[in-house]
């Protein structure tokens, strides 16, 4: 007896609504076995959110026959399922996610190649070794200040041999990422922020075993671990977030990897993936699959929806000879295809090679913190250089000129040349930008927006025009009743609408609520629905097929036209409804000076209707997928940092032109990946938090990097006078490395509203 | 202050100790998945 399976359906916690698996591919094609028989799949599950998912989903799966493993990894949502081979089909473990409530979507495993994050791993390992010396060379760092004056010398340099006996390992070993990036940058004759960091803890470490050699004071063990200790929090934050990009990215691209069910020449179906269609291929695509493809009809009629590709709300009527791109989505009836491009060559193909195009264009972009780091690395060894020559020529040069001057030797210059090294070390400059970001990407994603990048918030605070999409973006993207029609025609009609996916037909049933579909209903692909209701036949569909006789309204809505034997024939038409805030937000971007702009590859009167309602002047109708581009490149010719806001295929490539682009969460996963900002819920709204947070991390940044040249500004004169003590040094790099966190943490303290 | 001798090893074994730890901890996979482990923590294994 399986109590998982009796559960109502979807998050038991009503955290997430069910979700229906409407389209799911085959994940037959996505299965993998290894040499002792087994076979694992790997599949993306929707609104799992809470222990009970965890449990229902797992508990459910381990139920079926030969699963041995059932796994979901909550953070990325990602299921693993390991079964004995021949036990159970593929299709099952989709079936039974699908029967308590989870749409679950196969992943291509080579998109999907597990990536533990192996640098991320060795980041954490040197973070705890930088963190472990840190604290226990406290140990004896303490005694030696507060003894300062009392402590007799043996003691101090017995302190000072425990002190390296730590530290010299330990920041050999967790500098190494240091190390290995400042050896590629002078191999390449560049200079990065790794460089002054490698000199000033090889310096530092080699100097205070000199000294220490000889009895000295001035050992900087401590300040060196905790050096490396505070730079990889910031070196690990960072990669964190990057990380966190590039899966993202990655997910998304792995999750189009579609399947499709080839017809082989017996006429016996098999699930393949997309990756091996061959040209010539006859393929089946049921009513609601996306075509994987460029193909033509060979048999059938259907009507295809193309929004995603176009803009273009109204579903197109296709037949046996008309061409299918990739991308489109079969509506009605299943259709026979032949293929006549490979994936790699489809439409689809053209645009990710626009988007790659794109994104080499944004390549060009300079972060924050490598700025920074180009100013801030010859000030810094020019500093340093100058210290060790005017403490060895200063004494010389006062004698010249008549003073009484001792030489200071070799010794100390150099000791105060290092000193100038370790207090400039770009501690909490490392810290300063990944600080923020971090805290923003978090604010935001509680707010619903995925933040992909933290260069993407540097671009989103710098944008200054905004372009908006129409279909899917500024709109629902679905179709919305507008006609006020009597009860009885409504549930009339939506009882034939029931049998259909015309997204029209899905609008009607929506408004006329639950019920019975018609008994008998046909669909006639491209024409509408023909039912019998008490003996009279009905039909709901275009003006030609339900009403021949009727007026065209010719105002440019959609429409279905309704009629009955006998009855006068009624015409429900439809509108794409903008989203709830849309008027408000483009309201609230202009009023903060943004120019906003729409391109649409709809028709104009749809366009412009939807431009009027929303406030935007400047719009454009019937625009495909290059002229977006070639609109972009024409902004950002006359000086503009333009964000886009898209959902379509159409968009994708505008969105990678596109100095900062974002994109709702109900987009087609290649637009999502090529965005920097995912935005999920019906609303607007978040876009306007996202640029208000973007703005302020920009700010809290620029905060940052501008107190840690203050705080160089007061130390490095301090170390060039030679007044630097390794309490101080200590003291002051742990200072600033603080000042700048909380700085960044106040962020959050706002809070979501 | 002999007694040093004794506390200074003692002491870093000790922090060792931690490090070991939390090596064996980063290893096993425990940092995979934050989400799900704190919601796991809910569910009966009676079934097991």
């Amino acid at each position: 007896m399986d109590i998982a399976l009796e559960a109502p359906t979807g998050c038991p916690s009503g955290l997430a609504p069910a979700e229906r698996n409407d389209n799911a591919a085959d994940p037959a094609a996505f299965v993998r076995r290894d040499a002792h028989g087994d076979e694992t799949l790997e599949l993306m599950v929707s609104g799992a959110k809470c222990a009970g998912c965890i449990s229902k989903i797992e508990g459910a799966l381990r139920a079926l026959p030969g699963v041995s493993e059932a796994r979901l990894n909550l953070s990325t949502q990602r299921l693993r399922v390991v079964w004995r081979a021949k036990t159970i089909e593929a299709s099952t473990i989709v079936g039974t996610l699908a029967r308590i409530g989870y749409a679950a979507r196969p992943f291509d495993p080579e998109a999907a190649q597990r990536e533990t994050d192996e640098t991320g791993r060795r980041l954490l390992r040197y973070l705890a070794v930088a963190g472990f010396a840190a604290m226990n060379i406290m140990m004896f760092s303490v005694p030696v200040w507060s003894g300062d004056g009392e402590m007799g010398a043996a003691t101090r340099t017995l302190l000072h041999w425990i002190s390296a006996l730590v530290a010299v390992p330990a920041a050999l070993y967790a500098a190494q990422p240091f190390f290995g990036s400042a050896y590629r940058a002078l191999k390449a004759r560049r200079a990065n922020m790794d460089v002054p960091i490698s000199l000033a803890v090889i310096l530092a470490l080699g100097m205070s075993i000199a000294e220490t050699l000889q009895h000295g004071a001035h050992a900087y063990f401590d300040g060196v671990v905790m050096l490396l200790f505070f730079l990889l929090i910031g070196r690990y934050l960072d990669h964190k977030l990057r990380q966190r990009a590039r899966t993202a990215a990655r997910d998304l691209l792995a999750l189009q990897a579609v399947t499709a069910v080839r017809i082989g020449a017996d006429g016996k179906t098999t699930a393949i993936s997309a990756r091996d269609i061959a040209i010539g291929d006859r393929l089946l695509l049921s009513a609601g699959d996306r075509a994987p493809v460029d193909g033509v009809i060979e048999d059938g009629a259907s009507d295809l929806d193309t929004s995603m590709l176009t803009g273009e709300t109204r579903p197109v009527p296709a037949h046996a000879g008309d061409s299918v791109h990739a991308g489109a989505i079969n509506l009605t009836q299943k259709l026979i295809l032949r293929v006549t491009a490979r994936a790699a060559d489809s439409t689809i193909a053209e645009l990710a090679r626009l988007i790659e195009a794109g994104e080499q264009n944004r390549a060009g972009f300079v972060r924050l913190a490598d700025r920074a780091a180009a100013l801030y690395v010859p000030v810094v060894h020019t500093l340093a250089a100058l210290t060790f020559l005017g403490w060895l020529l200063a004494p010389i040069l006062l004698r010249g000129l008549g003073f009484d001057a001792d030489d200071v030797g070799v010794r100390a210059a150099l000791q105060n040349a290092v000193a100038v090294l370790i207090i400039t070390c770009p501690c909490a400059l490392g810290l300063a930008v990944p600080a923020v970001q971090v805290v923003a990407t978090g604010r935001l994603f509680q707010s619903g927006v995925l933040v992909k990048s933290g260069d993407a918030l540097e671009r989103i605070a710098q944008a200054d025009t905004i372009v908006f999409d129409k279909t899917g973006t500024l709109t629902l993207g679905k179709p919305r009743l507008i006609t006020r029609a009597d009860e009885q025609t409504l549930t009339s009609a939506a009882s034939l609408a029931r049998i259909s996916r015309h997204p029209l037909a899905r609008a009607l049933v929506a408004v006329a609520g639950p019920g019975a579909p018609a008994v008998d209903a046909q669909e006639i692909a491209g024409d509408g629905v023909e039912a019998l209701i008490d003996g009279k036949i009905a039909r709901l569909g275009r003006r030609g097929f339900a009403a021949p006789d009727a007026q065209d309204a010719d105002d440019g809505a959609m429409e279905l036209w309704f009629s009955r034997q006998g009855d006068a024939p009624v015409r429900l038409a439809f509108e794409d409804t903008l989203r709830g805030d849309a008027a408000n937000v483009v309201a609230t971007l202009k009023q903060r000076g943004y120019q906003v702009e729409l391109l649409s590859g709809d028709r104009r009167t749809a366009v412009e209707a939807a431009a009027n309602a929303a406030g935007i002047e400047c719009w454009r109708a019937s625009v495909n997928p290059a002229e977006k581009v070639a609109r972009l490149h024409e902004l950002s010719a006359q000086g503009k940092k333009v964000l886009m806001i898209g959902d379509g295929l159409n968009d994708a490539a505008a969105l990678a032109a596109a100095h900062a682009s974002a994109s709702p969460g109900t987009a087609i996963e290649a637009t999502q990946a090529a965005a920097d900002l995912v935005i999920e819920g019906p609303l607007l709204a978040p876009l306007i938090e996202a640029i208000d947070v973007a703005k302020s991390s920009r700010q809290r940044a620029l905060q940052n990097i501008g107190f840690s040249a203050l705080y160089n500004v007061i130390a490095a004169p301090a170390a060039m006078a030679g007044l630097l003590t390794p309490l101080i040094a200590a003291l002051a790099m742990s200072g600033s490395s603080l000042v700048v966190t909380l700085n960044a943490l106040r962020l959050r303290g706002k809070g979501p509203r | 202050m002999n007694i040093i001798v004794f506390l200074i090893p003692a002491a870093l074994f000790m922090g060792a100790l931690g490090l070991a730890a939390f090596f064996w901890s980063l290893r096993s996979g425990q940092y995979e998945d934050l989400e799900g482990a704190k919601h796991r923590i809910l569910i009966d294994d009676d079934e097991a």
